[in-house]
């Protein structure tokens, strides 16, 4: 049960506890198991109760064409990618400077600023919503792309500063020092020699951003309003609406929903954790 | 801010400007890198707090002028019955998605080992918090069906009447915050996993010495070094009960009657849906939730502070 490593223990032991994993495993993601099953089921099936079964007909491809066909899901997912990807490019340049300003530079204002960032990140999103609004529309920015990436990018600096910062204040400052010393400029030290070390820190951020992008709902919902820019969170929703008990479509509109996120993960999942837990560790 | 930037006069009065500039230089950068990310953010995070609890103040319906209404629209609320429910629903939430930390413990603990394909293991059981809420939502909400859901496969089972648990004033908010449950401790597992990757082995070594195993070894050894994953894993724990919207409007709409609602969604039903756009209710309720978040922000920024002093 704790850092005792299984090595040290019995035979017994050990076998139990390969056996349990795989069970385990499989109970926390039922759920997901469960809707991957009924996305590629008949309606028959459903329609005769086999929710849980065996689906009698492995329909994948079919039943994901048919959430195509049937539906504007991907005009909704190419939403969200045209949501997702500007808004990580805006919000990962913008906190490599604030990062960079407010890390490497001793003035009074630096810890307040710093702080204004990390408490702007917690804030609860209701008592920014009619403000936004408001702005949006008398800038006739609301129901558009652009509105909800501007947003977006401004409210995802908080955590961004505060990552950016943390990582770059943990690079030795000898360096910029003697740079300095060298009579190098400072947006040069910016630019060649800090950002080249914060990549992997820049790697970790988007990674992060894109899933919370990406997964956001409450913001696609007070600032879109048409099929023209809503992304897949909420399209999943309206759909969940529009496939009136076909189950089997709706599980997988939602599945494809979560596959981008999903593949990020597993492709960056290094980065992606180290992103997450930056300040858990230290801190 | 403009103490410190200096003006644009001395610029130009001096002719060789490169000097001044120059001598400057290191006083002028941090705010040439700050302006861009901190006037976005100021558009769009600072200034919106204190705009919506002015609204606070203010009949509105966000077309038609603003009426001056001072407190009436916080007396309102000690009147407002859903209020309540709302505030209390904030409550369970709080309490109960405290769970997610020592069940997130509980699993790292068991998936700290090292055997043949134990980073996939990891990795899967993480796989719920990448998945948006929504997504959550929906699937939760076809498991809690009483006639198809699995909910209603088990209670039969057993040859009982399977409750419709999203339909019931008394289950509804526990069964939501049961699927809230499931990301979370998803979060916290992997949290506390990068946590004990940081366990010194030679504590544990002397712990053994010293005869401490199971639970002793856990509250006097490990979970001291857990420290600083425990207070992160609160803090997001927190936040993320507080914040709670997503399931909420997926599952039920903070029905039936109201009785699974929370700030964060009935402050969106009040200020932006079917039941009308009172801006300024629905900013008083944004800013109660504010205020409760407030205490955490504080306690967070507080302890940051303690960390950057020493």
């Amino acid at each position: 049960m704790f850092p005792k490593p299984i090595e040290k223990s019995s035979a017994a032991v050990r076998t139990g506890y390969q056996l349990i994993l795989p069970v385990a495993l499989f109970l926390w993601l039922l759920p997901l198991l469960a809707i991957f099953l009924t996305s590629i089921r008949p309606a028959a099936d459903i329609n005769a109760g086999n929710i849980f079964g065996m689906p009698s007909d492995f329909l994948l491809v079919e039943n994901y064409l048919a959430v195509f066909q049937q539906s504007k899901a991907g005009e909704y997912l190419w939403n969200s990618v045209r949501i997702t990807i500007p808004t990580v490019i805006i919000a990962v340049a913008l906190s490599c400077l604030t990062g960079y300003a407010l890390s490497v530079y001793r003035f009074r204002w630096a810890v307040p600023l710093f702080f204004v960032f990390v408490a702007g990140n917690f804030v609860p999103f209701q008592i920014l919503m009619v403000p936004v609004r408001d702005l949006s529309v008398s800038t006739g920015l609301y129901d558009t792309v652009t509105g909800l990436v501007l947003f977006h990018s401004a409210f995802q600096l908080g955590f961004c500063t505060l990552f950016m910062r943390n990582f770059i204040k943990a690079l030795p400052f000898e360096l910029i020092e003697s740079a300095r010393i060298d009579g190098v400029g400072e947006f040069k030290i910016f630019w060649y020699l800090v950002l080249p070390l914060v990549k992997p820190a820049i790697a970790a951020l988007s990674v992060l951003i894109f899933t919370f992008i990406w997964n956001d709902f409450f913001w696609a919902t007070v600032l879109i309003q048409g099929d023209h820019a809503l992304p897949i969170t909420a399209g999943v929703r309206a759909l969940n609406g529009q496939f009136v008990s076909q189950w089997q479509l709706v599980s997988a509109a939602s599945l494809l929903a979560a596959v981008p996120p999903v593949l990020m993960f597993f492709a960056m999942q290094k980065h992606f954790i180290a992103g997450l837990t930056l300040g858990a560790t230290k801190g | 801010m403009a103490s410190d930037s200096g003006n644009a006069a001395t610029l130009t009065a001096q002719p060789p400007s490169r000097s001044w500039l120059y001598r400057n230089r290191i006083k002028l950068a941090p705010w040439m890198f700050l302006a861009p990310g901190l006037i976005f953010f100021f558009i769009y995070v600072i200034a919106p707090i204190f705009q919506s609890i002015w609204i606070s103040f203010y009949d509105w319906d966000g077309l038609g002028p603003k009426q001056w209404v001072g407190m009436a629209n916080y007396v309102e609320l000690m009147d407002d019955d859903r209020f309540f429910t709302s505030l209390i629903n904030n409550i369970w939430w709080l309490v109960l998605y405290m769970l997610a930390v020592p069940a997130g413990l509980g699993i790292a603990l068991f998936l700290n080992q090292t055997v043949t394909g134990i980073r996939l293991y990891k990795s899967l059981f993480f796989f719920p918090f990448v998945i948006s809420q929504v997504v959550v939502g929906l699937i939760f909400t076809w498991f809690y069906n009483p006639d198809f859901g699995i909910v209603g496969i088990v209670w039969n089972f057993f040859g009982a009447t399977p409750p419709a648990i999203l339909a019931d004033e008394d289950l509804v908010t526990f069964g939501i915050i049961f699927a809230g449950l499931w990301p979370q401790i998803a979060y916290c597992m992997i949290l506390y996993l990068t946590g004990l990757n940081n366990v010194s082995p030679d504590q544990v070594e002397a712990g053994r010495l010293d005869n401490a195993s199971g639970w002793k070894m856990l509250w006097f050894i490990i979970l001291p070094q857990l420290k600083p994953a425990t207070f992160i894993a609160i803090v997001v724990t927190v936040i993320g009960a507080l914040r709670s919207f997503d399931l909420i409007a997926v599952m039920t709409g903070g029905g039936p009657y109201g009785s699974s609602n929370v700030l964060a969604y009935y402050m969106f039903e009040t200020a932006l849906s079917e039941y009308g756009f009172r801006y300024g209710y629905g900013s008083a309720i944004a800013t109660v939730l504010f205020l409760i978040m407030l205490v955490y922000i504080s306690f967070f920024l507080w302890r940051m502070y303690q960390d950057e002093k020493g």
